[in-house]
């Protein structure tokens, strides 16, 4: 079934408003000023109402069923954190009314700046950042700013693995700052001897690394002391990609490691909602050194009153007002239920599941590192020996009629047909045996009925979508 | 915990399979020193606990819904019909991630289609990107973009001192790393002739917001004249708007802007205590492929039916990494879902009816707050929903006055971001301030001159 458009539903003189009558004098409008036409659409409720609950019928979700989105964490989101979110002294409030009328707002921030400091092992913590994305551009301008304030302007490198999310090279370029790419060994770590023969030749100019760790390859990096190490006796900085670290919880703090700014991706690890897309909240920690290079204003508790204060050398805003508070209330709620106990159950039954998965994955597909033990996820590769034209795109669509949603595909870069899994602590055995099972079926369809999987899925109200098409000649509007 | 449906016989169980004893063993990569550190973290809570303790904090606060509130500045209390939250909350919606999985996400893909309709519709553009983070680093990112869209590297950008600070702010950080000259904000409020005096052929972009920080409302002719100079000169004409005046006013689209930001927080969004907000951001066809952001776009699928697809990722970090037009990849997208379901009830009537409210309630406000004793209006020419008043006491005493005796929140202390302007006050007036909230602040503020200064 699908939905016709807004404008296609629309009706001249519907309305699905209720406003109250001007009860002030009117002041006459200025006519120059004026448009001509609004055309928007015009609807009576029910037909609003209709619409958007057809239109979430045709999404996949959480709520709906398993999301091994590999390095999304998409686990349960706990409605109670939406229960208060939505409390009114913290939905409505003014993000400029008077500090002494939002001492509960600041409190909240307050804590939370802490709880996130003590899970990271960072002495500060701020919560400005809206997103991971926006905390590492936060992250690469405070170590750039530190730097710059050491007299080191000639540092301007920073280094990426090969197996890092986009949005980490495209931040250096963003920073003005350069990148250069690192290798990845035959175990799926940092290269230790292309670290080594880089940072060498780049040493007066490295800025720093930036790390996800563990990996895009549900790896842990065996290394990661040396490198860390390697960067900092070059005199550069260490950035911590946080967007796994569901799998640490509980268990090592990154700024314990060494780690000197990392972003929390709340949406991911703290299991706010995504929202089909945001809103998020990319949080971030800094060692003592950059402490006061931190976007602000943070909450200071002075004399107990909470106050908002700009760190002495702060890169300044990234954002107006203090961060999606809306999405910080949730992530508070969510730590404050599990304390210390309840964080370490959750990367125990993440990485298990994971590990759990790959074990039953591996006589079926192939899973370049599956000699190692993984952590929170693992990368499978959707190649069978005897059927060449079924590719990891087919088995994502083929998913779908399984009613699960497909793992991320075609990332990790560096793994040719990558198919990312990432269970998440949130799912049963029983949820992850049906995946497993539905997996191997098709592996089984893709050598006897390949083409039920190359032209999957089958079940969806729509087939599969042309996606040249709409980037060759784009339509972006009604 | 119960977010955790592992038993420990299931747990025995996968670890058997898994082929390791203990769970720790699966932790060995950590280097061991650092391994189960102690946790200074609050005990555990069950929900009811949890809740009781939420409850408590937030009452703490003094919620805007209790009182009359003028206050505005870049977050703005507007009507939100009951249908966008009962809506919004659907877990199909919350729950989902960002759409790359088009045949399994037409939900949320074509919701956010209708949402670029509309916003290109308001504001007079070709296309709508779904959303940037809130209505600052929308202009952040415009202005990175016309840095891009100029293809002699131009470095030079022309902002004007009526955006709202934080915008400014915001947008200097996001230069931070980049050799950009800024140029503006030194200059006289509200003098678009000035503005466009800066230009040059250097001059990438000019950004000014209509209507302004201070609430002016340019005319569209005055616009067209600074379009002019801009286009001139090779530059680009960037306009941070209201989304709300624009149900009344002469979009963007109509006086040569060639990309439209702003706040859509306005639009179906809660104030949240500032956060999460949308960046509305909306530009020509002929930019298009410069912009950063996600971007739906229409097309077929393998039957020949309309459905929708996440477009243009070539722009995007996850394809072009460092060659990315920006590194966005989570945004707002749920906020930009509650603006879109406000539009669709709003409709052609409503926001229009929303606007000429605002129109008509703050322009009664200003006419009130004028003629009493020791105020004065100071806002110089049209004005949208906001102006600026002139007291006869520093508007930090003024409001706490107001709230300690009067139970008002007043308007937005100008001082704050310019100590010379500590008697201005920012006064906000939307739908949400019928007339007897009106006559009670021009009351209380007639109580409060006529007390003076030695009335604490």
């Amino acid at each position: 079934m699908l939905e016709p458009l807004l404008h296609e539903i629309s009706h001249p003189g519907r309305c699905a408003f209720s406003l109250p009558a001007c009860d002030v004098p009117e002041t006459p409008l200025p006519e120059e000023y004026l448009r001509d036409d609004l055309p928007l659409p015009e609807l009576a409720e029910i037909d609003v109402v209709r619409h958007y609950t057809h239109l979430a019928q045709m999404n996949f979700a959480i709520d709906v069923g398993f999301y091994p989105l590999g390095s999304c964490t998409m686990k349960y989101n706990p409605k109670v954190n939406d229960v208060a979110a939505r409390m009114p002294g913290f939905a409505h409030l003014h993000p400029l009314q008077p500090e002494t009328c939002v001492q509960g707002a600041m409190t909240l921030m307050e804590a939370l700046q802490a709880l996130l400091g003590e899970i990271g092992g960072f002495p500060a913590v701020s919560l400005q950042p809206a997103a991971g994305a926006q905390g590492e551009l936060t992250g690469l301008l405070m170590m750039r700013k530190y730097l710059h304030d050491r007299g080191e302007r000639q540092r301007t490198v920073v280094l990426v693995p090969d197996s890092a999310h986009g949005t980490n090279p495209a931040t250096t370029a963003m920073s003005g700052l350069r990148m250069l790419q690192v290798a990845s060994d035959a175990r799926g770590n940092v290269d230790l001897d292309a670290l080594r023969d880089t940072v060498g030749a780049h040493s007066d100019e490295l800025l720093g690394m930036m790390l996800t760790n563990p990996n895009t390859l549900g790896l842990f990096d065996e290394h990661l002391q040396e490198i860390i190490a390697l960067i900092h006796d070059a005199g550069g900085l260490m950035y911590g990609d946080g967007a796994n670290l569901n799998a640490l919880l509980g268990v090592v703090k990154p700024g314990a490691l060494g780690f000197d700014v990392m972003h929390f991706n709340l949406h991911k690890t703290f299991s706010t909602p995504h929202g089909g897309g945001g809103p998020g909240a990319g949080t971030v920690g800094a060692c003592a050194r950059l402490a006061d290079y931190l976007p602000g204003p943070l909450v200071m508790e002075e004399a107990g009153v909470m106050r908002f204060r700009m760190p002495s050398h702060s890169i300044g805003r990234v954002k107006s007002f203090f961060g999606n508070f809306g999405v910080l209330v949730r992530a508070y709620v969510y730590i404050r239920m599990l304390g210390a106990e309840g964080l370490r159950a959750i990367s125990a039954n993440a990485v298990l599941n994971a590990n759990y998965l790959q074990a039953c994955l591996r006589d079926h597909y192939p899973i370049p590192h599956g000699d190692r033990l993984c952590m929170h996820e693992f990368v499978a590769q959707g190649i069978f020996a005897g059927a060449p034209q079924v590719h990891t795109l087919d088995i994502a669509k083929r998913l779908i009629d399984f009613g699960f949603h497909p793992p991320t595909i075609y990332f990790p870069l560096i793994v040719p047909e990558a198919l990312m899994i990432e269970p998440t602590e949130t799912e049963s055995k029983e949820t992850l045996d049906a995946f497993v099972a539905a997996l191997e079926r098709i592996a089984e369809e893709a050598r006897t009925t390949p083409e039920v999987v190359t032209t999957a899925p089958h079940s969806t109200p729509l087939r599969r979508l042309d996606e040249v098409k709409a980037a060759r000649t784009p339509v972006l509007k009604e | 915990m119960h977010y955790i449906p592992n038993t420990e016989a299931d747990r025995q169980e996968m670890l058997a399979r898994v082929g390791v004893s203990a769970i720790e063993t699966l932790f060995q990569d950590i280097p061991a020193e650092f391994r189960y550190p102690e946790y200074q973290l609050p005990p555990a809570l069950s929900e009811m606990e949890i809740l009781r303790e939420m409850e408590a904090l937030a009452e703490r606060d003094d919620a805007v819904d209790r009182r009359p509130c003028f206050l505005g500045a870049g977050a703005y209390r507007h009507f939100v019909p009951s249908v966008v939250q009962a809506l919004l909350q659907r877990g199909e919606f919350t729950t989902a991630y960002t759409p790359y999985q088009p045949e399994v996400s037409q939900g949320t893909l074509q919701s956010h289609f209708e949402y670029q309709s509309m916003l290109a519709a308001l504001t007079g553009m070709d296309a709508a990107i779904v959303s940037h983070y809130d209505g600052a680093t929308a202009v952040a990112e415009a202005v990175i973009m016309a840095l891009k869209v100029a293809e002699d590297k131009r470095m030079r950008i022309v902002i004007s001192p009526t955006l709202p600070s934080q915008y400014r702010e915001v947008t200097r950080t996001y230069l931070e790393g980049l050799p950009v000259t800024v140029v503006g904000e030194a200059t006289a409020p509200g003098q678009l002739n000035v503005l466009a005096e800066l230009i040059d052929a250097e001059t990438a972009c000019v950004v000014t917001a209509n209507p302004d920080f201070f609430g002016r409302l340019y005319s569209p002719a005055d616009m067209q004249a600074l379009a002019d100079r801009i286009h001139a000169a090779g530059g680009l004409l960037v306009v941070s708007v209201d989304p709300i005046s624009l149900g009344l006013f002469q979009p963007p689209g109509a006086y040569g802007a060639d990309i439209v930001t702003g706040e859509g927080q306005s639009l179906g969004n809660a104030l949240n205590f500032g956060g999460p907000y949308l960046g509305l951001f909306a530009t020509r066809m002929r930019y298009v492929r410069k912009t950063a952001g996600r971007i739906v776009g229409e097309t077929t699928d393998s039957e020949g039916r309309r459905g929708f697809t996440l477009t243009l990722s070539a722009r995007e970090q996850h394809i072009r990494r460092e060659k990315a037009s920006s590194n966005i990849c989570s945004n707002e997208a749920l906020n930009a879902l509650a603006a879109a379901i406000y539009l669709a009830v709003m409709g052609k009537q409503g926001l229009r009816q929303v606007a000429a409210l605002c129109w008509h309630n703050a322009h009664y406000a200003a006419a009130r707050l004028g003629a009493i004793d020791g105020y004065t209006v100071e806002t110089d020419g049209t004005f949208f929903k906001e102006f600026v008043l002139r007291c006869p006491l520093p508007v930090a005493e003024i409001n706490r006055r107001l709230l300690a005796k009067h139970g008002i929140i007043g308007g937005y202390d100008l001082g704050q971001v310019s100590p010379a302007r500590a008697q201005d006050m920012l006064v906000c007036v939307t739908e949400m301030n019928p007339r007897e909230e009106i006559d009670r602040l021009a009351d209380a503020l007639a109580t409060i001159a006529a007390e003076g200064d030695g009335h604490a």
